[in-house]
Parts: C-alpha cells; structure tokens; sequence
C-alpha cells in the first residue's frame, strides 16, 4: 500500500473508531449508571439493550430541526460543529500502536492542549448564540470554569514531558518500557484526571449544564441532532482523554502477550468506566469552590509537582 | 507547502478585514479567532510547530476567551449594532484608509528593492522546542526576567483590586 494511501486508511480509522467508542460508552454509561442507582437502565432494544443507541440516533435525526426564531443564527449552527470537530482532530495525534497514528507530530501534546482549548468555543457560543438567560449563564460558567482549569492542565502534563524529554507521544509511549508513568508522576496522573472531567463537563464540574439550576444549561434550546452532536462531543471528549491517559501514564500500546492495541483499548475503556463511575458517585461542585479548586490547590500542586521532576531530571 | 502558505496567509487578511468591518462586536471576535488559526498554520509551513502551538493555545485559546468573557458579561444589544452603524460612515474610513495606503505603499517599496534581507539566524530547518527554549533560556534571559516581572505586578495589583476591603462593607 502506497505511503498516502495508508494514511487516508489510518485516518478514516481514526475518525470512525472514536465515534463508535464514544456511542459505546454513551449506552455503557447509561447501564452501568442504573446498575449504580440499583435499576436496570435502558434493556429493552435488541440483546441487551445494545441497540438503544442506534434507536436515539434515528430519533434525533428524524426530529424536526429547529433554530429558535431569536438566537444568532450562523453562530447557534456552528456551535455544536466546533465541540466534535475540535475533539475528533485531537485523535489525528494519538498513536493506537506503534506507527499506527496519522500525524506523528514533533508537538503532539502541544496539538491536544491547542485543540481542547478551542473546545470551549462552542459551549460559550452556544450559550450567548441561543440569546435566553439559562444557556447564557451556562455559557459564562463555562468559559470561566476554562480558564481555571485549562492553566493546570497543562502543568500537570509537564512532568511527563520533562521525564520523556519529548512532547511527541509515541516517544512518551515508548520512555514507559520499564515504568509506567503513573507511579512517578502519580500527582500529575491525578491533576490531569481532575482537569479532564472538568474539560469534559462532567459531575461535579458539570456548572455550565447544572440541569438542576439551569434547566440544560448552554444547550437549552437546543434540540434534534444539534443536541445530539452535543451529547456524541461529551462522549468523544471523554474517550479522548481517557486515550490520552492511557498514552501519558499507563504506558499506551505496552503490555504482555496481547497485541499493543488491545492493551491500549483495555485501559481506556477502564479510565472510561471511572469517568462514569465518578458521576455516580459525586454531588456537583458550587461555583465558587470549583474556582478555588483550580487556583488555589491543583494549580500549587501541578507546579509542585513540576519542579520536583524538573530537579529530580537534572540530578540524574 | 507553499499552496498552504498562500491559503493560510489569505484567509488571515481576508478574516483581519472582517474583524474591522463587522457590526456585531461577537462576530469580530469570531473572525479574529478565525484569523489567529490561519496565523498559526502559516507559522507552520514556516517550519515553526512550536510557534504554531503556541499561537493556538495563547492567542485563540486563552486570551480570546477572555474577550469573549468579557462580551458575555457586556450583553451587547441591537441597540449597539445600530450605534456601531452610525459610527462606521464612510467619511470615518477616510483618515484611516490614507494612512493605511501610505504604510501599505511603503511595504511595497521595501519589498520591491530587494527585502530587509534574511532575519539574522535564522534556523534552515524546523525549529524545535528545544531551540526555542535554549533561546529564550540565553541569550533572551533578561527579556524573560523582565516579563516574569511584569507580570507578577499584573497579579499583585489584581489581588489588591478585588480584596474585600472590611471598610466598604461598613460603609
């Protein structure tokens, strides 16, 4: 197979796979959310209820399409349009085994913060596009919320960075042969844990959605497929982070016996049960400690953790 | 690469002169996020993917959501767009537009007569991350100090602005 050929083949891969995992997890997460809360969870759509998915698509598609009459139009389309599209081109960065990846960028990780930052985006516009109070406060708590974590995200990643002397991920992979990063820079396994549920919007730093408070949040007034892209985004983003994990922590595709993809598709799909077990298990965070969260502990802790690697790394 | 060079660089001007011409204050900002990505990618054909990066996470990604921060909190109006309307007439372009064109003939003059010639060191191939944090960690070192500071003022005079004052509340 010719050189380019071979990169449409790992890119077509790379866009279906992630959407696949992320419809996955969407019904994993129902179910195993009402095994948690001791009830069923959706059963009743062929074996198992693994057809649920497909029947919710089919619904959300067949819906009317609608775009309230006072909400900027361009902006309100666009919105949903920027959450998937800024997640999916993440996946362009991660390798699945070794060679596996469609841009095996020099600044991989720099590439992943850049996208996740453009995530924001569309929460924030979606709020002000739909011009209505709730989604407008989601829409403000989201950028703020942003700008807390988004700074200790990157801290946090530094570490592994300093260690593997590389932002290329494949070499991060490949740096873990005898230790997982994990156990050395377990401060920064779990600062960048606690940033990815909140990039991810999920309990308890759902503030921007908050059902309880703001109806749906930035996405109120939206329905049909638009909500829907919404909804395949949250779940992408959280295969997204978990895969990125698995890369930066758990040693990627390194494991015995099993072929190198199936080790990196066993630990994502754990981290994505914790990502859902999490939301079983916690309240939602106020406002104002979800701020000081992020300044005042995971930011002190995240350059802590930074400066200890970065001194540890010179000593050797 | 130079085919991207060329989009890349287009699309910038083309979003730049969006920014400056639209009405709604959101939209501008929309379109200069838009021209700070194609800013990126240029700087990436350039062989700079560190620059590019950083350009996306800085620029796009922190500081532009600030604005858009502060124009959520703003709640900015058709009433504005109309204001804006009245303030863009054609006779407000005029002293703009002349001393655009006399910066803009300049420009052309330079380039024409040869160019400032090849920045001074510049690298041949990519530069990597690690050039420009050997750079920066240099020769550039006092520069960086210099900021460290600046910036430390910026977040000690933050802190005092927004400390509850004891006093304000009695009063």
């Amino acid at each position: 197979m010719s050189e380019s050929a071979r990169y449409v083949v790992y890119a077509v891969v790379m866009l279906l796979v992630p959407l696949m995992i992320a419809g996955g997890a969407g019904l994993g997460g129902t179910r195993l959310l009402g095994q948690l809360q001791d009830r069923y969870g959706p059963n009743r759509v062929g074996p198992f209820g693994v057809l649920q998915v497909l029947a919710d698509g089919l619904k959300l598609i067949t819906k009317e399409d609608w775009v309230p009459p006072f909400a900027d139009r361009g902006v309100f389309v666009a919105a949903p349009a920027i959450v998937l599209s800024s997640v999916l081109a993440s996946f362009a960065v991660i390798p699945l085994s070794p060679g596996f990846v469609v841009a095996d960028l020099n600044v991989g990780l720099l590439f992943f913060l850049a996208m996740s930052s453009l995530g924001v985006y569309s929460v924030a516009l979606a709020g002000w596009s739909s011009h209505s109070k709730y989604p407008l406060l989601g829409g403000l708590r989201a950028a703020a919320q942003m700008l807390g974590y988004e700074v200790f995200m990157g801290l946090s990643v530094l570490g592994v960075v300093a260690m593997a002397g590389s932002f290329n991920l494949s070499r991060i992979v490949e740096a873990q042969r005898h230790l997982w990063y994990v156990v050395p820079q377990f401060v920064g396994f779990l600062v960048f844990f606690i940033a990815g549920l909140a990039e991810t919007r999920r309990i308890p730093f759902d503030l921007p959605e908050a059902d309880s408070e703001l109806v749906a949040g930035y996405h109120t007034e939206y329905s049909g497929m638009k909500f829907g892209i919404f909804y395949v985004g949250e779940y992408a983003g959280i295969t997204l982070f978990s895969a990125l994990m698995t890369l930066l922590f758990l040693g990627g595709w390194l494991g015995p016996i099993l072929p190198g993809f199936i080790w990196f598709f066993i630990k994502t799909f754990i981290l994505i049960a914790l990502f859902i077990v999490i939301r079983a298990a916690l309240p939602r965070l106020r406002y104002d400690q979800l701020t000081s969260l992020g300044w005042k502990v995971m930011l002190p802790l995240g350059l802590l953790n930074l400066m200890v690697t970065a001194g540890v790394v010179l000593a050797n | 690469m130079m085919v991207a060079f060329w989009i890349a660089g287009g699309v910038a001007v083309a979003a730049t002169g969006m920014v400056i011409t639209r009405k709604n204050a959101m939209h501008a900002l929309l379109y200069l996020v838009v021209s700070f990505l194609a800013l990126a990618v240029v700087f990436y054909v350039l062989g700079a993917p560190l620059i590019a990066a950083l350009e996306v996470i800085i620029y796009a990604g922190a500081i532009m959501v600030l604005f858009l921060f502060a124009l959520m909190l703003l709640g900015l109006s058709t009433r504005h767009e109309r204001q804006e309307r009245a303030w863009m007439r054609p006779q407000g372009w005029v002293l703009p537009g002349l001393l655009t064109a006399v910066l803009l003939a300049e420009l052309i003059y330079v380039m024409a007569s040869g160019g400032p010639g090849a920045a001074p060191g510049a690298a041949p191939g990519p530069l990597e991350v690690k050039d420009v944090g050997m750079s920066l960690f240099g020769p550039y070192l006092l520069g960086v100090e210099l900021a460290s500071i600046l910036l430390l003022a910026g977040l000690v005079a933050a802190h005092r602005l927004t400390r509850e004052d004891p006093e304000d509340e009695l009063q």
